[in-house]
């Protein structure tokens, strides 16, 4: 119940803020066998943020009703004052770019045409792409450091280097949200922390939102501005990183004990395993 | 490779292939039972003075079988490569979904109730394939909409229901009957006449085009459903105008000249093989690729034991497969 009281009140103080980009309102979906109760968030522009909870608390959905491609039973999801329910698929394409577990290809690209393809939405009438379309794929190339790579074949490369062609699509697209469902999954430390780090300067430089479902608890301590937490479809806490890495809270939601405390180089929370 | 050299080479490649339909097809209507030089095709195509046979071998022999060799080739390669973007299936044919069985259906009650039905065989073949598009189409929707995995499953089930109904009412006909059909399974560009030539120019034209203009969206419908939804692709009206139109294609083709195999399948993967997969570039080539094949494989079907003819789905088959083994080894390397 507190932690409710204090969403609400935090909730408040963002909505007074910043003009917030995105705004999500008391969505809810069901599924047959599980259900997503009213959840609402907002972001503004230039942050990431965070959804983490156990398997099954309803990230992967909540993500696919904010990309506007899910539609919710109720409420709505708010793109810079733009309702993206109503919004035609290509006019949402150009906003919001969502990357997921790409289905398994049996057709092989090329790096670079498998990037290229993250302008589709942006190609209007014209069969082929223009030379401002050519240089947005090189600069994603050259975010996600695939340049060397962009003559492979997308078959032939590891599922890392895929991992980061994929979100280098999205990239491509140029989005003004960006919906990321586990990005780091097949990534080396390394790369986890390069890649949320670049999604950090770019939602700043770039002036997007960045919305990531992740399983990587302390990468989502370190790099997002703002946490929701979820579990079994409701929403128990959100906020900022300290606000929402609770030893108790994650304790009983991940059923097994932790212990956050303060990482020393960064000052931010870090969840620490506790052996019985 | 840079956007200004793609589409340099797609000129390029378009020009060569342009040319070699041309060579192909001039060398179809100079061979056959009766050989005659370039010159003498030349000109009994354009009027000049020639010998009265040179002209009607040429004109009303060869030219139509010559241009159906290029319609259908070119049909039943465009259809195939839509079809295995729309199933994102290098193993699809445009027989998969049940279109030549139906037609085949179609013209083999036609030829066996006989009389005027026969004579129209190929309008009732049309009428077949038409028909298993409707069917097939209904089977394969889940949740409203075309899914590539049950499209597949519900043409391959029709395919196979409908060629057993086949073998069925060919071991009610006479043996006589028996063999014309055997030809027609196997197809045969020998009967056409001018009026379904008439129909089948702007249909074959028109279908490819249109196809052409979904070109960018089979690109991305490669990626996956899902992924094409997210890139801003209607893939609902995308599948739904790609299998009416490749489904047209085949039926159209089959109905004139029978269930030719192979081409369908293969001239995509040769195409892909010089091209790749962009569809923008892949789309034109397997075009000119399938009318070059099939004109050739017609012509070799004509002479290699003349006056007898091959049926030319045996040559396709006798002549594709080794040399698609060919070069699937020389790309592994």
């Amino acid at each position: 119940m507190i932690h409710y009281a204090m969403q609400t009140v935090r909730r408040e103080e963002r909505r007074a803020q910043v003009s917030l980009a995105l705004s999500v309102d008391n969505v809810t979906f069901s599924y047959p066998y599980f259900e997503l109760a009213a959840t609402s968030f907002d972001a503004p522009a230039g942050e990431l943020v965070a959804i983490i909870g156990p398997n099954g608390s309803g990230k992967s959905t909540l993500l696919e009703i904010v990309s506007g491609h899910l539609k919710p039973r109720a409420g709505g999801v708010l793109l810079d004052g733009l309702e993206l329910q109503g919004l035609p698929p290509r006019e949402r394409a150009r906003r919001v770019g969502l990357a997921r577990q790409d289905a398994p290809l049996l057709f092989s690209f090329e790096v670079r045409d498998f990037v290229r393809q993250g302008r589709h939405p942006h190609l209007g009438r014209s069969l082929f792409e223009s030379p401002e379309d050519e240089r947005w794929v090189e600069w994603a190339l050259e975010m996600t450091q695939l340049t060397s790579l962009a003559e492979r074949r997308v078959t032939e490369i590891s599922g890392g280097e895929f991992q980061r062609a994929v979100l280098a699509r999205t990239l491509a697209q140029r989005p003004r949200l960006l919906l990321l469902d586990e990005p780091t999954a097949n990534l080396d430390i390394g790369y986890q922390i390069e890649m949320l780090r670049l999604l950090c300067r770019l939602a700043a430089s770039e002036n997007f939102v960045a919305v990531i479902v992740t399983h990587e608890l302390n990468l989502a301590a370190e790099l997002a501005d703002y946490l929701i937490l979820l579990d079994a479809g409701r929403c128990l806490c959100q906020g900022k990183p300290e606000q929402v890495l609770q030893s108790e809270l994650l304790s009983r939601v991940f059923r097994t004990p932790v212990v956050v405390d303060v990482n020393p180089s960064s000052g931010r929370p870090r969840v620490n395993w506790v052996t019985p | 490779m840079t956007l200004a050299a793609t589409r340099r080479n797609v000129l390029a490649l378009t020009l060569v292939l342009v040319g070699a339909l041309l060579v192909v097809g001039l060398g179809a209507l100079a061979l056959g039972g009766v050989h005659l030089s370039w010159r003498e095709v030349w000109s009994a195509l354009t009027g000049a003075a020639s010998s009265p046979e040179a002209r009607v071998i040429v004109r009303e022999i060869r030219l139509p079988r010559v241009l159906l060799a290029m319609l259908v080739g070119a049909a039943l390669a465009v259809s195939g490569t839509a079809l295995q973007a729309l199933l994102r299936n290098p193993l699809a044919d445009p027989y998969v979904l049940g279109i030549s069985s139906g037609a085949a259906l179609g013209a083999i009650i036609a030829l066996w109730v006989g009389g005027r039905l026969a004579a129209a065989s190929p309008l009732v073949a049309f009428a077949g394939a038409l028909v298993t598009m409707a069917w097939v189409y209904l089977l394969g929707r889940r949740a409203g909409r075309l899914a590539s995995y049950t499209l597949v499953l519900a043409g391959v089930i029709t395919a196979s229901f409908l060629s057993a109904v086949i073998l069925f009412v060919l071991t009610l006909l006479s043996t006589r009957d028996v063999r014309g059909i055997a030809f027609w399974l196997m197809g045969d560009l020998s009967v056409v006449t001018e009026t379904q030539l008439r129909i089948l120019l702007p249909v074959v034209v028109l279908g490819i085009v249109t196809l052409y203009t979904f070109a960018k969206d089979l690109n991305v419908l490669l990626l996956g459903e899902e992924e094409a939804a997210h890139l801003g692709v209607n893939v609902a009206r995308v599948q739904t105008a790609v299998y009416l139109l490749a489904s047209l294609l085949t039926g159209v083709a089959v109905s004139v000249s029978g269930a030719i195999g192979y081409l369908g399948l293969l001239v995509p993967h040769l195409g892909r093989m010089v091209v790749g997969n962009d569809h923008r570039t892949l789309l034109p080539t397997a075009a000119l690729g399938g009318a070059i094949v099939l004109t050739l494989s017609d012509t070799l079907a004509r002479t290699v034991v003349a006056p007898a003819e091959l049926p030319v789905g045996a040559v396709t088959a006798l002549a594709g497969a080794p040399v698609f083994i060919y070069l699937l080894r020389r790309t592994a390397r």
